[in-house]
């Protein structure tokens, strides 16, 4: 097969030369913001259908039993919500307001679904936040490791304690956490978000933590931040573990790799190795979970915020659900399910901006 | 080195299933889970009261009386836990069922029909899966109206797009192997082919999957329980019991044991699950072996 | 002196249910700007005894015998030290180019941060190196190269550029561990023709491990051929690849389906599969396959003895001159 060798060697043939190829990623971006688009109008779709099964009168719970015995009040009512039209019609009002950023009001507050939201965002996005960021540490350190010390004393206790992480009810760690760390020991606040009588600060992001130091007062970010504690690590139990697991798989997926001993062979600090080497190429891996991290933070939260009476979305969901309260319901469901399917788009995105091979597809 | 993954990797085939029960995992997970089907099948016989009773002093700790206490109504904590079981876990166990049995229906529909068929049932999974599972099934379970049954048809609805997407995945896969297409220009039914060669290798990825689905069936339904979309008082559920728990959580054992309950089935279930991933899935067997060579 | 001698290499992986030997005692030496040649099929340990040298097998492997490079014993040799030799003075060349390269760092920085760290260059002198380092290998273009990915370049471009990486330091040794095995046929030629060029151009010691002695027969100036984790024959290409003594070189040959080697000759296969380690059979571990075996050969290990112009590892010796 191989011919003689002759002193010099010629250049690469021309068909070898060609290295670069039109980046495609701008058409993935798109491609994936159409699905995007399409995805989110059928969650309006459900949850308009769910809303639409609810056994209730909707007349009644949205008027007030005086108003709704006037007719020209009812009339309006239900012309304004499109109730006296065909269900396709009224999909399409429904769709209009919501354009419109209309979602109806709820009937348990009376206040507007969207001034709701705006009301109870902040609060379980703080905590998920500190909890997230917490758990992203953890997990990803003590995946890292685990894969490192793969079949090791270390990597089964971690695998064993993942397992363990995973299989605790939420609420069940929160009922310890409070008994422990407010009943028993003092340590931590029990509830809410501020000691009782506490004045928030001024509203910025709606995050106290971060207001409070905007307005410089540094004892009410302390404060805040003690609050935040208990319910984040809660919160996070479930994360870190599935975070855990899935860096452990990541990084032993690539540390098989000729690269990770091509970095060794060049005499690459161990330091280097793992960071640059292996956990550069595992990252990519371990941020399609993040859509999943969301969707266990927003399961937490609906179970975490009820014990903690924490004011977030979780408890305005629970609270929509068990009083059937029609247009709560349907915007709880959609801007959660939105901001799921977001983050899962900017997930696939991110994944094309840090594998440089997936922006040629 | 490839020469010597190679000969490790066929080692390492050559004892596939006895691998599973050399794992302590498996060997735990099975005991527990064992553990627990005997105590719900024999609950009348184990526990030592009635679960329903309120025949006792209210709110008494853990004592030689009581293992596990009594709660804030008098009822044996004990008893109710181990009726508990009674109600978890054939609830889950039939629940999975149902949602694997309807996931790879309409998986296989999808993946041997594909186009227009597929194209519908495929977004109908995405939709599913845009919603996080509580928010879906806590809507569901409550428009349904508050009870386990419901709850459990709300976590059926949730779970079923898994089981759809994997068998999907396989007919799929199994349709465009050289073999499927060879056996298809040699004039074979390729409707045969495909039962033949999809059916073993479906068994193994969807069994997986439901025995994870078990463990998060449980808590699933134990947390709606515990929002008071699931079970109703009286009754003796987990979930609900942790619920009672919160409310009067200066007597610790009125949620813990309950809750140690839960975290103990789930456990075991993930224990099996992620164990038989281990031998179904020969990817990361192999791994398990060639990362060493 | 050499640049290298190994003597009696013996090393153990370690595998669930005990260690497995891969390496038998192997010694070889490797002198000053020559291409010594390494051949075996899949799984006789050649790799294995390369990554032995630079630390690189996985944790718990066993390592005996000795190794002087330069003066140094690398075997044993603290992790430290060993990192401030490897990628400067003995730097490794791996079989898949498509693998070897990490996919997502640029070309540039994998050919310079060896650099950095060894030579203590700053970044403008390192990038200078590495653009003279890819017109050294031929890389069209090297400044546009360096900010281009792995994947931007077909493989045998990539061999090249692994090959860049490699020599970046200026090697005393380099082990290019089928260098060429992952490539179309013509390219293959291109990747040989440039480490003939560039350790000519540079004083530079080659092993060259493979499994096709037609890649030996064109570059190698010393062979060595490798069976089961031990050496059976090793000389000059001309004596061991004309003229081979040893029943399994000559079994490969035969099995080579070149035009100068097997002119007259048909192709004849080996019969029977190389053994897998764990399981080498007893005494000449070739005895399974030998059509030239006696009793002897199946308890007897054989020694690696001098004989004429080569040394040998088979008492038998059915095609001694």
């Amino acid at each position: 097969m191989t011919t003689v060798p002759t002193a010099i060697d010629e250049p690469p043939a021309a068909s070898e030369r060609r290295f670069w190829r039109p980046p495609g990623f701008v058409r993935f971006v798109l491609r994936r913001l159409a699905a995007l688009v399409l995805l989110t109008l059928g969650i309006t779709a459900v949850a308009f259908v769910l809303t639409q099964l609810v056994p209730s009168n909707a007349v009644a719970t949205n008027l007030g039993e005086q108003a709704a015995g006037d007719p020209a009040a009812v009339q309006a009512f239900k012309h304004h919500y499109g109730l006296d039209r065909p269900l396709p019609v009224r999909y399409a009002i429904y769709l209009d307001h919501l354009v419109h950023g209309d979602l109806g009001q709820s009937s348990l507050t009376h206040d507007a679904v969207t001034h709701d939201l705006g009301q109870f965002i902040p609060a379980t996005g703080e905590l998920a936040l500190y909890s997230v960021l917490f758990a992203a540490i953890v997990g990803i350190g003590f995946g890292t490791v685990a894969a490192l010390r793969r079949n090791r004393p270390t990597d089964h206790l971690l695998r064993v304690a993942s397992l363990a992480g995973i299989s605790m009810p939420t609420f069940w760690i929160a009922l310890v956490a409070l008994y422990v760390g407010f009943f028993k020991l003092g340590w931590f606040p029990g509830a809410e978000r501020l000691d009782p009588g506490v004045s928030p600060p001024p509203s910025v992001t709606g995050l106290y933590t971060i207001d409070a130091l905007i307005a410089g007062k540094f004892s009410l970010f302390v404060q805040a931040l003690h609050h935040l504690i208990l319910p984040a690590l809660v919160l996070a139990a479930f994360n870190v573990s599935l975070l855990t697991r899935f860096t452990r798989s990541a990084v032993l997926e690539v540390i098989g790799n000729d690269y990770v001993r091509a970095a060794r062979a060049k005499g690459l600090p161990e330091r280097v190795v793992v960071v640059r080497y292996i956990l550069r190429a595992a990252l990519p891996s371990v941020i399609t979970v993040l859509g999943l991290v969301f969707a266990n933070v927003l399961t937490g939260a609906v179970l975490v915020e009820k014990i903690f009476s924490w004011p977030g979305i979780g408890q305005y969901a629970y609270e929509a659900a068990v009083n059937l309260d029609v247009p709560a319901i349907a915007g709880v469901s959609i801007f959660v399910a939105v901001v799921y399917v977001t983050i899962n788009f900017i997930v696939d995105v991110l994944y094309g901006v840090i594998d440089p091979r997936i922006r040629i597809t | 080195m490839s020469s010597l993954a190679y000969g490790l990797r066929a080692r390492a085939r050559s004892s596939r299933i006895p691998a599973a029960w050399r794992q302590p995992l498996a060997i735990a997970g099975t005991v527990i889970a064992f553990a627990w089907i005997v105590i719900a099948v024999f609950a009348p016989l184990i526990a030592p009261s009635n679960p329903l009773a309120q025949s006792f002093p209210a709110s008494e700790s853990p004592s030689l009386h009581h293992l596990f206490g009594t709660d804030e109504l008098g009822r044996d904590v004990l008893s109710r836990v181990i009726y508990g079981s009674r109600v978890s876990l054939p609830i889950a166990l039939a629940l999975v069922a149902i949602a694997a049995t309807i996931g790879s229906i309409v998986g296989a529909v999808a993946g041997y029909f594909r186009g227009f068929v597929d194209g519908i049932l495929m977004r109908s999974t995405d939709l599913v899966f845009a919603f996080p599972p509580i928010i879906l099934a806590m809507v569901v379970a409550a428009v349904l109206g508050r009870g386990l049954f419901n709850a459990a048809l709300a976590i059926v609805v949730v779970a079923w797009p898994s089981y759809a997407r994997i068998v999907r995945g396989l007919v799929l896969s199994v349709g465009d192997s050289e073999y499927v297409q060879s056996a298809r220009l040699l004039g074979a039914s390729s409707r045969r082919a495909l039962v033949r060669d999809v059916l073993p290798n479906v068994i193994g990825p969807v069994f997986v999957l439901a025995t994870l689905d078990l463990a998060n069936a449980i808590l699933l339904l134990s947390g709606l329980s515990f929002l008071g979309l699931g079970a109703q008082p009286p009754q003796a559920e987990w979930g609900s019991m942790v619920a009672e728990g919160t409310q009067y959580f200066q007597w610790w054992w009125i949620g813990t044991f309950p809750g140690l309950a839960i975290f103990t089935v789930v456990l075991a279930f993930n224990f099996l699950g992620d164990s038989l991933r281990d031998v179904f899935d020969p990817r990361t067997a192999r791994r398990a072996v060639e990362s060493d060579a | 002196m050499s640049v290298l001698a190994v003597e009696s290499l013996r090393v153990k992986l370690p595998i669930p249910g005990g260690d497995v030997t891969i390496v038998d005692g192997v010694d070889y030496d490797v002198q000053p700007g020559e291409v010594f040649g390494i051949a075996g099929e899949s799984g006789s340990g050649k790799t294995i005894s390369m990554l032995a040298l630079l630390g690189l097998l996985p944790e718990h492997s066993t390592v005996e015998g000795t190794a002087l490079f330069a003066g140094k014993e690398l075997i044993g040799m603290p992790r430290r030290e060993l990192r401030d030799i490897a990628g400067r003075d003995l730097a490794m060349v791996f079989q898949d180019p498509f693998t070897s390269l990490h996919p997502m760092l640029t070309v540039g920085r994998q050919l310079s941060e060896h650099v950095r760290r060894h030579l203590h260059l700053d970044r403008h002198a390192a990038e200078e190196r590495a653009v003279e380092l890819l017109e050294d290998v031929r890389i069209p273009d090297p400044r546009a190269a360096l900010r281009a990915y792995p994947h931007h370049f077909s493989g045998g471009m990539r061999q090249r550029i692994a090959i860049a990486i490699a020599l970046a330091c200026r090697p005393k040794l380099l082990i290019a561990d089928e260098p060429t095995t992952a490539l179309d046929v013509t390219v293959q030629a291109g990747i040989l023709r440039l480490l003939d060029r560039l350790r000519r151009e540079q004083d530079l010691a080659v092993i060259l491990i493979t499994h096709d002695l037609g890649v030996l027969s064109s570059i190698a100036d010393r062979v060595s051929v490798f069976y089961a984790g031990r050496v059976v024959e090793s000389g000059a290409r001309g004596d061991v690849l004309q003229h081979p003594r040893h029943p399994y070189t000559r079994a490969l040959l035969d099995a080579l389906p070149h035009p100068e080697a097997a002119k007259e000759r048909p192709l004849v296969a080996i019969g029977g599969s190389p053994p897998t380690p764990g399981h080498i059979p007893s005494g000449c571990s070739f005895h399974t396959r030998c059509t030239h075996a006696v009793d002897s050969c199946r308890v007897d290990v054989p020694e690696l003895r001098a004989v004429s112009d080569r040394r040998l590892a088979c008492p038998v010796d059915p095609f001694s001159a």
